[in-house]
Protein backbone atom coordinates (compact mmCIF):
# COMPACT_ATOMS: atom_id res chain seq x y z
CA UNK A 1 0.00 0.00 0.00
CA UNK A 2 1.26 3.45 -0.87
CA UNK A 3 1.83 5.65 2.18
CA UNK A 4 -0.60 8.55 2.59
CA UNK A 5 2.14 10.82 3.90
CA UNK A 6 5.61 10.68 2.42
CA UNK A 7 8.26 12.87 3.99
CA UNK A 8 11.53 12.80 2.15
CA UNK A 9 14.85 14.21 3.35
CA UNK A 10 13.07 17.12 4.97
CA UNK A 11 15.28 19.84 6.39
CA UNK A 12 14.20 23.07 8.02
CA UNK A 13 16.49 25.90 8.89
CA UNK A 14 14.77 28.94 10.42
CA UNK A 15 15.69 32.47 9.40
CA UNK A 16 17.92 32.78 12.47
CA UNK A 17 19.98 29.82 11.25
CA UNK A 18 18.54 27.29 13.72
CA UNK A 19 18.33 23.79 12.24
CA UNK A 20 14.96 22.55 13.49
CA UNK A 21 14.66 19.50 11.21
CA UNK A 22 17.63 17.60 9.91
CA UNK A 23 17.08 15.22 7.00
CA UNK A 24 13.82 13.70 8.21
CA UNK A 25 12.26 10.89 6.17
CA UNK A 26 9.08 9.21 7.36
CA UNK A 27 6.31 7.33 5.63
CA UNK A 28 2.90 7.19 7.24
CA UNK A 29 0.30 4.67 6.16
CA UNK A 30 -3.35 5.37 5.62
CA UNK A 31 -5.46 4.54 8.64
CA UNK A 32 -2.73 4.33 11.23
CA UNK A 33 -2.18 6.33 14.39
CA UNK A 34 1.38 7.48 14.66
CA UNK A 35 2.74 9.20 17.74
CA UNK A 36 5.61 11.63 17.39
CA UNK A 37 7.31 11.46 20.72
CA UNK A 38 9.96 13.95 21.71
CA UNK A 39 11.06 16.48 24.31
CA UNK A 40 10.29 20.20 24.01
CA UNK A 41 12.09 21.84 21.13
CA UNK A 42 12.64 18.53 19.32
CA UNK A 43 10.99 19.80 16.15
CA UNK A 44 7.55 18.18 16.40
CA UNK A 45 5.55 21.36 15.79
CA UNK A 46 7.93 22.39 13.02
CA UNK A 47 7.35 19.07 11.24
CA UNK A 48 3.57 19.36 11.49
CA UNK A 49 3.66 23.02 10.45
CA UNK A 50 5.56 22.17 7.30
CA UNK A 51 3.16 19.41 6.33
CA UNK A 52 0.18 21.73 6.90
CA UNK A 53 1.68 24.63 4.98
CA UNK A 54 2.36 26.99 7.89
CA UNK A 55 6.11 26.85 7.59
CA UNK A 56 8.26 26.86 4.47
CA UNK A 57 10.57 24.01 3.50
CA UNK A 58 14.33 24.53 3.37
CA UNK A 59 14.95 21.31 1.43
CA UNK A 60 13.29 17.96 0.87
CA UNK A 61 9.64 17.29 0.13
CA UNK A 62 6.34 16.22 1.62
CA UNK A 63 3.65 14.37 -0.31
CA UNK A 64 0.06 13.94 0.84
CA UNK A 65 -1.80 11.16 -1.00
CA UNK A 66 0.63 11.73 -3.85
CA UNK A 67 0.24 15.52 -3.91
CA UNK A 68 3.21 17.72 -3.12
CA UNK A 69 2.37 20.11 -0.25
CA UNK A 70 3.95 23.05 -2.06
CA UNK A 71 3.10 22.47 -5.72
CA UNK A 72 -0.31 20.84 -5.24
CA UNK A 73 -1.16 22.62 -2.01
CA UNK A 74 -4.89 22.78 -2.69
CA UNK A 75 -5.30 19.04 -3.13
CA UNK A 76 -2.86 18.21 -0.35
CA UNK A 77 -4.37 20.56 2.23
CA UNK A 78 -8.01 19.82 1.47
CA UNK A 79 -7.74 16.39 3.09
CA UNK A 80 -5.85 17.57 6.18
CA UNK A 81 -7.20 18.73 9.53
CA UNK A 82 -4.94 20.43 12.05
CA UNK A 83 -5.40 20.83 15.79
CA UNK A 84 -2.69 23.29 16.79
CA UNK A 85 -0.71 23.15 20.01
CA UNK A 86 -1.83 26.54 21.28
CA UNK A 87 -5.47 27.32 22.10
CA UNK A 88 -5.83 29.87 19.32
CA UNK A 89 -9.45 30.94 18.85
CA UNK A 90 -11.37 34.18 18.28
CA UNK A 91 -12.69 35.02 21.77
CA UNK A 92 -15.92 36.71 20.66
CA UNK A 93 -16.93 34.16 18.05
CA UNK A 94 -19.41 31.41 18.88
CA UNK A 95 -18.57 27.72 18.73
CA UNK A 96 -20.86 27.17 15.75
CA UNK A 97 -19.60 30.28 13.94
CA UNK A 98 -15.98 29.28 14.16
CA UNK A 99 -16.65 25.66 13.14
CA UNK A 100 -18.64 26.84 10.12
CA UNK A 101 -15.77 29.13 9.16
CA UNK A 102 -13.39 26.16 9.19
CA UNK A 103 -15.56 24.08 6.91
CA UNK A 104 -15.84 26.92 4.42
CA UNK A 105 -12.11 27.62 4.47
CA UNK A 106 -11.47 24.05 3.43
CA UNK A 107 -13.72 24.46 0.43
CA UNK A 108 -16.79 22.56 1.58
CA UNK A 109 -20.39 23.55 1.31
CA UNK A 110 -22.16 24.15 4.63
CA UNK A 111 -23.52 20.90 6.01
CA UNK A 112 -25.66 21.32 9.11
CA UNK A 113 -26.02 17.60 9.77
CA UNK A 114 -22.31 16.92 9.63
CA UNK A 115 -21.49 19.89 11.87
CA UNK A 116 -24.15 18.81 14.34
CA UNK A 117 -22.84 15.26 14.56
CA UNK A 118 -19.26 16.50 14.94
CA UNK A 119 -20.28 18.85 17.75
CA UNK A 120 -22.34 16.15 19.43
CA UNK A 121 -19.49 13.69 19.26
CA UNK A 122 -17.30 16.20 21.10
CA UNK A 123 -20.06 17.13 23.59
CA UNK A 124 -20.15 20.66 22.20
CA UNK A 125 -23.64 20.74 20.74
CA UNK A 126 -25.22 22.25 23.85
CA UNK A 127 -22.63 24.98 23.82
CA UNK A 128 -22.83 25.78 20.12
CA UNK A 129 -24.05 29.34 20.66
CA UNK A 130 -21.63 30.13 23.47
CA UNK A 131 -18.85 32.62 22.91
CA UNK A 132 -15.44 31.03 22.98
CA UNK A 133 -14.07 33.29 25.71
CA UNK A 134 -16.56 31.73 28.12
CA UNK A 135 -15.23 28.19 27.64
CA UNK A 136 -12.69 26.34 29.76
CA UNK A 137 -9.33 25.31 28.36
CA UNK A 138 -10.41 21.71 27.85
CA UNK A 139 -13.56 22.75 26.01
CA UNK A 140 -11.57 25.13 23.81
CA UNK A 141 -9.34 22.21 22.86
CA UNK A 142 -12.45 20.29 21.82
CA UNK A 143 -13.58 23.25 19.73
CA UNK A 144 -10.24 23.13 17.95
CA UNK A 145 -10.77 19.44 17.28
CA UNK A 146 -14.27 20.14 15.97
CA UNK A 147 -12.88 22.80 13.65
CA UNK A 148 -10.29 20.38 12.33
CA UNK A 149 -12.96 17.74 11.73
CA UNK A 150 -15.49 20.12 10.20
CA UNK A 151 -14.45 19.30 6.64
CA UNK A 152 -14.10 15.54 7.06
CA UNK A 153 -10.32 15.28 6.69
CA UNK A 154 -8.62 12.01 5.80
CA UNK A 155 -5.60 12.95 7.90
CA UNK A 156 -5.73 14.61 11.30
CA UNK A 157 -2.76 16.23 12.98
CA UNK A 158 -2.99 16.75 16.71
CA UNK A 159 -0.17 18.79 18.20
CA UNK A 160 0.04 17.85 21.88
CA UNK A 161 -3.71 17.34 22.21
CA UNK A 162 -3.58 16.48 25.89
CA UNK A 163 -0.89 18.81 27.17
CA UNK A 164 -2.10 20.43 30.37
CA UNK A 165 -5.40 18.59 30.27
CA UNK A 166 -6.89 16.65 33.20
CA UNK A 167 -7.08 12.87 33.27
CA UNK A 168 -10.77 12.57 32.34
CA UNK A 169 -10.39 14.94 29.46
CA UNK A 170 -7.35 13.02 28.27
CA UNK A 171 -9.33 9.77 28.24
CA UNK A 172 -12.14 11.48 26.32
CA UNK A 173 -9.68 12.73 23.74
CA UNK A 174 -8.29 9.23 23.33
CA UNK A 175 -11.79 7.88 22.81
CA UNK A 176 -12.38 10.45 20.07
CA UNK A 177 -9.09 9.58 18.41
CA UNK A 178 -9.77 5.85 18.48
CA UNK A 179 -13.21 6.51 17.06
CA UNK A 180 -11.73 8.48 14.18
CA UNK A 181 -9.30 5.69 13.46
CA UNK A 182 -12.22 3.29 13.25
CA UNK A 183 -13.67 5.57 10.59
CA UNK A 184 -10.45 5.31 8.62
CA UNK A 185 -8.85 8.64 9.50
CA UNK A 186 -5.05 8.68 9.58
CA UNK A 187 -3.85 10.31 12.78
CA UNK A 188 -0.52 11.94 13.53
CA UNK A 189 -0.19 13.17 17.07
CA UNK A 190 2.70 14.67 18.95
CA UNK A 191 3.13 14.17 22.61
CA UNK A 192 5.69 14.08 25.30
CA UNK A 193 3.60 11.70 27.37
CA UNK A 194 4.90 8.21 26.82
CA UNK A 195 1.71 6.85 28.33
CA UNK A 196 -0.26 8.48 25.55
CA UNK A 197 1.83 6.88 22.83
CA UNK A 198 1.48 3.51 24.58
CA UNK A 199 -2.25 3.89 24.87
CA UNK A 200 -3.30 4.81 21.38
CA UNK A 201 -0.49 4.68 18.83
CA UNK A 202 0.04 1.97 16.23
CA UNK A 203 3.52 3.24 15.60
CA UNK A 204 5.84 5.44 17.57
CA UNK A 205 8.45 7.78 16.13
CA UNK A 206 10.92 9.33 18.52
CA UNK A 207 12.25 12.71 17.47
CA UNK A 208 15.03 14.66 19.10
CA UNK A 209 17.03 17.69 17.98
CA UNK A 210 15.34 17.59 14.60
CA UNK A 211 16.20 13.97 13.88
CA UNK A 212 13.99 10.89 13.89
CA UNK A 213 15.94 8.52 16.07
CA UNK A 214 13.52 5.62 16.16
CA UNK A 215 10.37 4.60 14.38
CA UNK A 216 8.77 1.32 15.24
CA UNK A 217 5.51 -0.56 15.64
CA UNK A 218 4.29 0.02 19.13
CA UNK A 219 3.68 -3.69 19.66
CA UNK A 220 7.29 -4.46 18.77
CA UNK A 221 8.38 -1.82 21.18
CA UNK A 222 6.11 -3.17 23.88
CA UNK A 223 7.55 -6.62 23.36
CA UNK A 224 10.95 -5.20 24.02
CA UNK A 225 9.51 -3.49 27.04
CA UNK A 226 7.86 -6.69 28.15
CA UNK A 227 11.28 -8.16 28.79
CA UNK A 228 12.11 -8.27 32.46
CA UNK A 229 15.47 -8.81 33.98
CA UNK A 230 16.35 -10.68 37.10
CA UNK A 231 19.67 -9.29 38.33
CA UNK A 232 21.50 -11.56 40.68
CA UNK A 233 24.50 -10.09 42.49
CA UNK A 234 26.93 -12.82 43.53
CA UNK A 235 29.10 -13.00 46.64
CA UNK A 236 32.07 -14.10 44.53
CA UNK A 237 32.44 -13.67 40.79
CA UNK A 238 32.24 -16.89 38.80
CA UNK A 239 34.18 -17.60 35.62
CA UNK A 240 31.65 -19.74 33.83
CA UNK A 241 27.89 -20.11 33.66
CA UNK A 242 26.98 -23.47 35.26
CA UNK A 243 26.00 -26.25 32.84
CA UNK A 244 22.56 -26.54 34.44
CA UNK A 245 21.71 -22.90 33.57
CA UNK A 246 22.58 -23.19 29.88
CA UNK A 247 18.93 -23.70 28.95
CA UNK A 248 18.01 -20.28 30.30
CA UNK A 249 18.69 -16.82 28.88
CA UNK A 250 21.36 -16.01 31.42
CA UNK A 251 24.33 -13.76 30.90
CA UNK A 252 27.35 -12.50 32.77
CA UNK A 253 27.74 -8.93 33.67
CA UNK A 254 30.22 -6.99 35.73
CA UNK A 255 33.03 -9.50 35.21
CA UNK A 256 31.06 -12.46 36.49
CA UNK A 257 29.91 -10.70 39.68
CA UNK A 258 26.36 -10.42 38.33
CA UNK A 259 24.12 -12.82 36.49
CA UNK A 260 21.29 -11.40 34.41
CA UNK A 261 18.36 -13.59 33.55
CA UNK A 262 15.98 -12.17 30.93
CA UNK A 263 12.42 -13.42 30.81
CA UNK A 264 9.08 -12.44 29.35
CA UNK A 265 7.02 -10.69 31.98
CA UNK A 266 3.90 -11.04 29.87
CA UNK A 267 4.02 -14.81 30.17
CA UNK A 268 2.23 -16.17 33.19
CA UNK A 269 4.75 -18.87 33.76
CA UNK A 270 8.40 -18.10 34.10
CA UNK A 271 11.44 -19.74 35.52
CA UNK A 272 12.66 -17.27 38.10
CA UNK A 273 12.11 -19.86 40.72
CA UNK A 274 14.06 -22.55 38.81
CA UNK A 275 16.99 -20.23 38.16
CA UNK A 276 17.30 -19.39 41.83
CA UNK A 277 16.99 -23.04 42.81
CA UNK A 278 19.72 -24.09 40.43
CA UNK A 279 22.05 -21.45 41.82
CA UNK A 280 21.42 -22.73 45.34
CA UNK A 281 22.03 -26.30 44.21
CA UNK A 282 25.28 -25.21 42.59
CA UNK A 283 26.31 -23.56 45.90
CA UNK A 284 26.66 -20.17 44.28
CA UNK A 285 26.15 -17.64 47.04
CA UNK A 286 23.72 -14.84 46.30
CA UNK A 287 24.32 -11.37 47.72
CA UNK A 288 21.31 -9.59 46.33
CA UNK A 289 18.48 -10.00 43.84
CA UNK A 290 16.47 -7.41 41.99
CA UNK A 291 14.09 -7.40 39.07
CA UNK A 292 14.10 -4.68 36.51
CA UNK A 293 11.70 -3.75 33.75
CA UNK A 294 12.69 -1.21 31.11
CA UNK A 295 9.89 1.09 30.01
CA UNK A 296 9.32 3.11 26.89
CA UNK A 297 10.50 5.92 29.05
CA UNK A 298 13.92 4.27 29.54
CA UNK A 299 14.27 3.66 25.84
CA UNK A 300 13.25 7.21 25.20
CA UNK A 301 15.64 8.67 27.74
CA UNK A 302 18.54 6.58 26.54
CA UNK A 303 17.84 7.43 22.91
CA UNK A 304 17.64 11.10 23.69
CA UNK A 305 20.82 10.91 25.74
CA UNK A 306 22.58 9.12 22.88
CA UNK A 307 21.38 11.80 20.52
CA UNK A 308 22.85 14.47 22.78
CA UNK A 309 26.25 12.91 23.18
CA UNK A 310 26.70 12.26 19.47
CA UNK B 1 -10.96 28.60 -7.05
CA UNK B 2 -12.13 28.08 -3.52
CA UNK B 3 -15.40 30.01 -3.57
CA UNK B 4 -16.54 28.58 -0.24
CA UNK B 5 -13.41 29.82 1.48
CA UNK B 6 -13.78 33.37 0.17
CA UNK B 7 -17.40 33.34 1.22
CA UNK B 8 -16.53 31.97 4.66
CA UNK B 9 -13.91 34.66 5.32
CA UNK B 10 -16.24 37.35 4.00
CA UNK B 11 -19.12 36.25 6.23
CA UNK B 12 -16.88 35.86 9.24
CA UNK B 13 -15.52 39.39 8.80
CA UNK B 14 -18.98 40.86 8.25
CA UNK B 15 -20.20 39.08 11.38
CA UNK B 16 -17.41 40.77 13.31
CA UNK B 17 -18.98 44.12 12.41
CA UNK B 18 -22.40 43.13 13.62
CA UNK B 19 -20.99 41.74 16.84
CA UNK B 20 -19.78 45.21 17.73
CA UNK B 21 -22.22 47.54 15.92
CA UNK B 22 -21.54 50.36 18.33
CA UNK B 23 -17.87 50.45 17.49
CA UNK B 24 -18.13 49.69 13.79
CA UNK B 25 -21.14 51.75 12.77
CA UNK B 26 -22.34 54.07 15.50
CA UNK B 27 -19.02 55.64 16.36
CA UNK B 28 -18.06 56.81 12.85
CA UNK B 29 -21.60 58.09 12.33
CA UNK B 30 -21.51 60.04 15.56
CA UNK B 31 -18.16 61.62 14.79
CA UNK B 32 -19.45 62.64 11.38
CA UNK B 33 -22.46 64.30 12.98
CA UNK B 34 -20.09 66.18 15.29
CA UNK B 35 -18.16 67.45 12.27
CA UNK B 36 -21.43 68.67 10.80
CA UNK B 37 -22.38 70.48 13.96
CA UNK B 38 -18.98 72.08 14.40
CA UNK B 39 -17.88 72.80 10.83
CA UNK B 40 -21.20 72.91 9.04
CA UNK B 41 -23.47 74.77 11.42
CA UNK B 42 -21.30 76.59 13.94
CA UNK B 43 -18.43 77.70 11.74
CA UNK B 44 -20.09 77.20 8.37
CA UNK B 45 -22.76 79.81 9.08
CA UNK B 46 -20.01 82.43 9.08
CA UNK B 47 -18.35 81.11 5.94
CA UNK B 48 -19.03 82.30 2.43
CA UNK B 49 -20.13 79.97 -0.32
CA UNK B 50 -17.38 77.95 -2.01
CA UNK B 51 -17.81 77.52 -5.76
CA UNK B 52 -21.39 78.74 -5.23
CA UNK B 53 -22.07 75.83 -2.88
CA UNK B 54 -23.03 76.60 0.75
CA UNK B 55 -20.22 75.57 3.10
CA UNK B 56 -22.32 73.05 5.06
CA UNK B 57 -23.09 71.22 1.82
CA UNK B 58 -19.60 71.65 0.44
CA UNK B 59 -18.01 69.60 3.23
CA UNK B 60 -20.29 66.56 2.79
CA UNK B 61 -18.13 64.75 0.17
CA UNK B 62 -14.98 65.48 2.15
CA UNK B 63 -16.54 64.13 5.33
CA UNK B 64 -17.63 60.95 3.61
CA UNK B 65 -14.18 60.48 2.08
CA UNK B 66 -12.51 61.09 5.41
CA UNK B 67 -14.59 58.40 7.11
CA UNK B 68 -14.42 55.95 4.22
CA UNK B 69 -10.64 56.22 3.92
CA UNK B 70 -9.95 55.93 7.64
CA UNK B 71 -12.47 53.13 8.19
CA UNK B 72 -11.29 51.12 5.18
CA UNK B 73 -7.75 51.14 6.47
CA UNK B 74 -8.81 50.49 10.07
CA UNK B 75 -11.16 47.61 9.22
CA UNK B 76 -8.95 45.84 6.73
CA UNK B 77 -5.76 46.20 8.76
CA UNK B 78 -7.47 44.99 11.92
CA UNK B 79 -9.20 42.16 10.05
CA UNK B 80 -5.91 40.56 9.07
CA UNK B 81 -3.77 41.72 11.99
CA UNK B 82 -6.07 40.42 14.73
CA UNK B 83 -5.92 36.75 13.56
CA UNK B 84 -2.16 37.17 13.28
CA UNK B 85 -2.06 38.50 16.83
CA UNK B 86 -4.33 35.75 18.18
CA UNK B 87 -2.64 33.01 16.20
CA UNK B 88 -5.90 32.04 14.50
CA UNK B 89 -4.27 32.91 11.18
CA UNK B 90 -2.96 29.32 11.25
CA UNK B 91 -6.28 28.22 9.82
CA UNK B 92 -6.51 30.21 6.59
CA UNK B 93 -2.81 29.56 6.12
CA UNK B 94 -3.29 25.80 6.34
CA UNK B 95 -6.44 25.85 4.21
CA UNK B 96 -6.49 25.11 0.49
CA UNK B 97 -6.75 28.76 -0.51
CA UNK B 98 -4.49 31.05 -2.48
CA UNK B 99 -3.26 34.36 -1.09
CA UNK B 100 -5.44 36.25 -3.56
CA UNK B 101 -8.52 34.41 -2.38
CA UNK B 102 -7.65 35.56 1.10
CA UNK B 103 -7.41 39.13 -0.19
CA UNK B 104 -10.83 38.87 -1.79
CA UNK B 105 -12.36 37.60 1.45
CA UNK B 106 -10.74 40.11 3.81
CA UNK B 107 -10.56 43.14 1.53
CA UNK B 108 -14.01 42.40 0.10
CA UNK B 109 -15.54 42.50 3.58
CA UNK B 110 -13.71 45.71 4.53
CA UNK B 111 -14.77 47.32 1.23
CA UNK B 112 -18.41 46.39 1.79
CA UNK B 113 -18.38 47.90 5.27
CA UNK B 114 -16.84 51.14 4.05
CA UNK B 115 -19.31 51.54 1.22
CA UNK B 116 -22.19 50.90 3.60
CA UNK B 117 -20.76 53.39 6.05
CA UNK B 118 -20.28 56.00 3.31
CA UNK B 119 -23.91 55.61 2.28
CA UNK B 120 -25.11 55.81 5.89
CA UNK B 121 -23.20 59.05 6.40
CA UNK B 122 -24.63 60.41 3.17
CA UNK B 123 -28.10 59.56 4.42
CA UNK B 124 -27.38 61.27 7.74
CA UNK B 125 -26.14 64.36 5.86
CA UNK B 126 -29.54 64.73 4.24
CA UNK B 127 -30.91 65.37 7.70
CA UNK B 128 -28.65 68.41 8.11
CA UNK B 129 -28.30 70.00 4.70
CA UNK B 130 -30.04 69.93 1.33
CA UNK B 131 -27.86 67.96 -1.08
CA UNK B 132 -28.20 67.24 -4.75
CA UNK B 133 -25.97 64.73 -6.45
CA UNK B 134 -25.28 65.66 -10.06
CA UNK B 135 -23.52 62.43 -11.06
CA UNK B 136 -24.72 59.63 -8.76
CA UNK B 137 -22.99 56.83 -10.69
CA UNK B 138 -19.65 58.57 -10.69
CA UNK B 139 -20.20 59.18 -6.98
CA UNK B 140 -20.77 55.45 -6.40
CA UNK B 141 -17.78 54.59 -8.56
CA UNK B 142 -15.53 56.85 -6.49
CA UNK B 143 -16.98 55.45 -3.30
CA UNK B 144 -16.31 51.92 -4.48
CA UNK B 145 -12.78 52.44 -5.76
CA UNK B 146 -11.77 54.45 -2.71
CA UNK B 147 -13.16 51.85 -0.31
CA UNK B 148 -11.44 49.06 -2.20
CA UNK B 149 -8.08 50.77 -2.62
CA UNK B 150 -7.81 51.84 1.01
CA UNK B 151 -8.99 48.43 2.24
CA UNK B 152 -6.17 46.97 0.18
CA UNK B 153 -3.80 49.44 1.82
CA UNK B 154 -5.16 48.39 5.21
CA UNK B 155 -4.58 44.74 4.35
CA UNK B 156 -0.95 45.52 3.53
CA UNK B 157 -0.52 47.43 6.78
CA UNK B 158 -2.09 44.58 8.75
CA UNK B 159 0.19 42.00 7.14
CA UNK B 160 3.31 44.05 7.79
CA UNK B 161 2.50 45.30 11.30
CA UNK B 162 4.27 43.52 14.13
CA UNK B 163 2.31 45.18 16.94
CA UNK B 164 -0.72 47.37 17.53
CA UNK B 165 1.41 50.50 17.52
CA UNK B 166 2.68 49.85 14.01
CA UNK B 167 -0.91 49.23 12.98
CA UNK B 168 -1.75 52.82 13.89
CA UNK B 169 1.35 54.57 12.57
CA UNK B 170 0.26 54.89 8.94
CA UNK B 171 -3.32 56.04 9.66
CA UNK B 172 -2.39 58.62 12.27
CA UNK B 173 0.91 59.91 10.94
CA UNK B 174 0.27 59.76 7.20
CA UNK B 175 -3.37 59.32 6.26
CA UNK B 176 -5.07 61.74 8.64
CA UNK B 177 -2.81 64.70 7.69
CA UNK B 178 -3.06 63.88 3.97
CA UNK B 179 -6.85 63.71 4.03
CA UNK B 180 -7.24 66.86 6.13
CA UNK B 181 -4.77 68.81 4.01
CA UNK B 182 -6.17 67.38 0.78
CA UNK B 183 -9.16 69.71 0.89
CA UNK B 184 -11.74 67.76 2.88
CA UNK B 185 -13.03 70.97 4.40
CA UNK B 186 -11.95 73.61 1.90
CA UNK B 187 -11.20 74.18 -1.72
CA UNK B 188 -7.50 74.55 -2.36
CA UNK B 189 -8.34 77.67 -4.34
CA UNK B 190 -8.52 79.53 -1.05
CA UNK B 191 -4.85 78.68 -0.36
CA UNK B 192 -1.89 80.88 -1.32
CA UNK B 193 -0.47 79.80 -4.74
CA UNK B 194 2.59 78.10 -3.30
CA UNK B 195 0.45 75.88 -1.06
CA UNK B 196 -1.84 75.10 -3.95
CA UNK B 197 1.15 73.75 -5.86
CA UNK B 198 2.36 71.73 -2.87
CA UNK B 199 -1.12 70.27 -2.37
CA UNK B 200 -1.06 68.93 -5.93
CA UNK B 201 1.40 66.32 -4.63
CA UNK B 202 -1.13 65.10 -2.07
CA UNK B 203 -2.89 62.02 -3.48
CA UNK B 204 -5.91 62.58 -1.21
CA UNK B 205 -6.66 65.80 -3.08
CA UNK B 206 -7.49 63.88 -6.26
CA UNK B 207 -9.89 61.59 -4.47
CA UNK B 208 -11.73 64.30 -2.61
CA UNK B 209 -11.84 66.59 -5.61
CA UNK B 210 -13.20 63.88 -7.89
CA UNK B 211 -15.78 62.81 -5.35
CA UNK B 212 -16.89 66.41 -4.88
CA UNK B 213 -17.21 66.80 -8.65
CA UNK B 214 -19.66 63.89 -8.65
CA UNK B 215 -21.81 65.89 -6.22
CA UNK B 216 -21.55 69.48 -7.41
CA UNK B 217 -19.87 69.40 -10.80
CA UNK B 218 -17.05 71.58 -9.49
CA UNK B 219 -13.54 70.40 -8.62
CA UNK B 220 -10.01 71.49 -7.81
CA UNK B 221 -8.48 69.16 -10.42
CA UNK B 222 -10.10 67.65 -13.54
CA UNK B 223 -12.17 64.57 -12.71
CA UNK B 224 -10.34 62.45 -15.29
CA UNK B 225 -7.11 63.20 -13.49
CA UNK B 226 -8.77 62.09 -10.26
CA UNK B 227 -9.81 58.77 -11.79
CA UNK B 228 -6.34 58.25 -13.27
CA UNK B 229 -4.76 58.95 -9.90
CA UNK B 230 -6.91 56.49 -7.95
CA UNK B 231 -6.43 53.91 -10.72
CA UNK B 232 -2.68 54.32 -10.52
CA UNK B 233 -2.81 54.08 -6.72
CA UNK B 234 -4.80 50.81 -6.90
CA UNK B 235 -2.34 49.27 -9.35
CA UNK B 236 0.54 50.28 -7.11
CA UNK B 237 -1.17 48.57 -4.15
CA UNK B 238 -1.78 45.42 -6.19
CA UNK B 239 1.91 45.39 -7.05
CA UNK B 240 2.87 45.67 -3.38
CA UNK B 241 0.50 42.85 -2.40
CA UNK B 242 1.91 40.57 -5.12
CA UNK B 243 5.42 41.33 -3.99
CA UNK B 244 4.55 40.57 -0.36
CA UNK B 245 2.97 37.25 -1.36
CA UNK B 246 5.86 36.20 -3.56
CA UNK B 247 8.27 36.81 -0.69
CA UNK B 248 6.42 34.46 1.67
CA UNK B 249 4.25 37.36 2.81
CA UNK B 250 5.53 37.62 6.31
CA UNK B 251 3.06 35.08 7.59
CA UNK B 252 4.97 31.85 7.08
CA UNK B 253 8.30 31.15 8.79
N1 LIG C 1 10.09 30.73 14.02
C1 LIG C 1 11.17 30.19 14.58
N2 LIG C 1 12.38 30.76 14.41
C2 LIG C 1 13.48 30.21 14.94
N3 LIG C 1 13.50 29.07 15.66
C3 LIG C 1 12.32 28.46 15.86
C4 LIG C 1 11.11 28.96 15.33
N4 LIG C 1 10.11 28.13 15.68
C5 LIG C 1 10.67 27.15 16.40
N5 LIG C 1 12.00 27.34 16.52
C6 LIG C 1 12.96 26.47 17.20
O1 LIG C 1 12.95 25.21 16.59
C7 LIG C 1 13.05 24.18 17.56
C8 LIG C 1 11.91 23.20 17.40
O2 LIG C 1 10.70 23.81 17.79
P1 LIG C 1 9.33 23.05 17.76
O3 LIG C 1 9.16 22.45 16.42
O4 LIG C 1 8.28 24.00 18.21
O5 LIG C 1 9.56 21.91 18.85
P2 LIG C 1 8.52 20.98 19.61
O6 LIG C 1 7.18 21.17 19.02
O7 LIG C 1 9.05 19.60 19.43
O8 LIG C 1 8.56 21.39 21.04
C9 LIG C 1 13.06 24.86 18.91
O9 LIG C 1 14.39 24.91 19.37
C10 LIG C 1 12.54 26.23 18.64
O10 LIG C 1 13.14 27.17 19.50
MG1 LIG D 1 5.47 21.80 19.83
Amino acid sequence: MKPIIEIQALTKQYADGYLALDDVSVQINAGEIIALLGPNGAGKTTLISIICGLTTITSGSVGIAGFDVVRDYRKARSIIGLVPQELTLEPFETVLGTVNLSRGLFGKKQDKAHIESTLRQLSLWDRRNTQIRELSGGTKRRVLIAKALSHDPKILFLDEPTAGVDVDMRRDTWTVIKDLKRRGVTIVLTTHYIEEAEEIADRVAVINSGKIILIEEKNELMKRLGTKQLRIELERPISEIPESLRGFDVQFENGGARLVYRYDANRKQNDVHSVLEILTAEHIAIKDVQTYQSSLEDIFVSLVAEGRSS
Amino acid sequence: MNIYAMRAIYHFEMARTFRAPLQSIASPVISTILYFVVFGSAIGSRMTMIDSVPYGVFIVPGLIMLTVIMQSVANASFGIYFPKYLGTIYEPLSAPISPWEMVIGYVGAATTKSIALGLIILAVSFLFVPITILHPFVMLLFLFITSFAFSLLGFIIGICARNFEQLNIVPTLILTPLVFLGGSFYSIKILPPIWQTITLFNPALYLISGFRWAFFGVSDVPVTLSLAAIGFFSILLFGIVSWIFSSGYRLRN
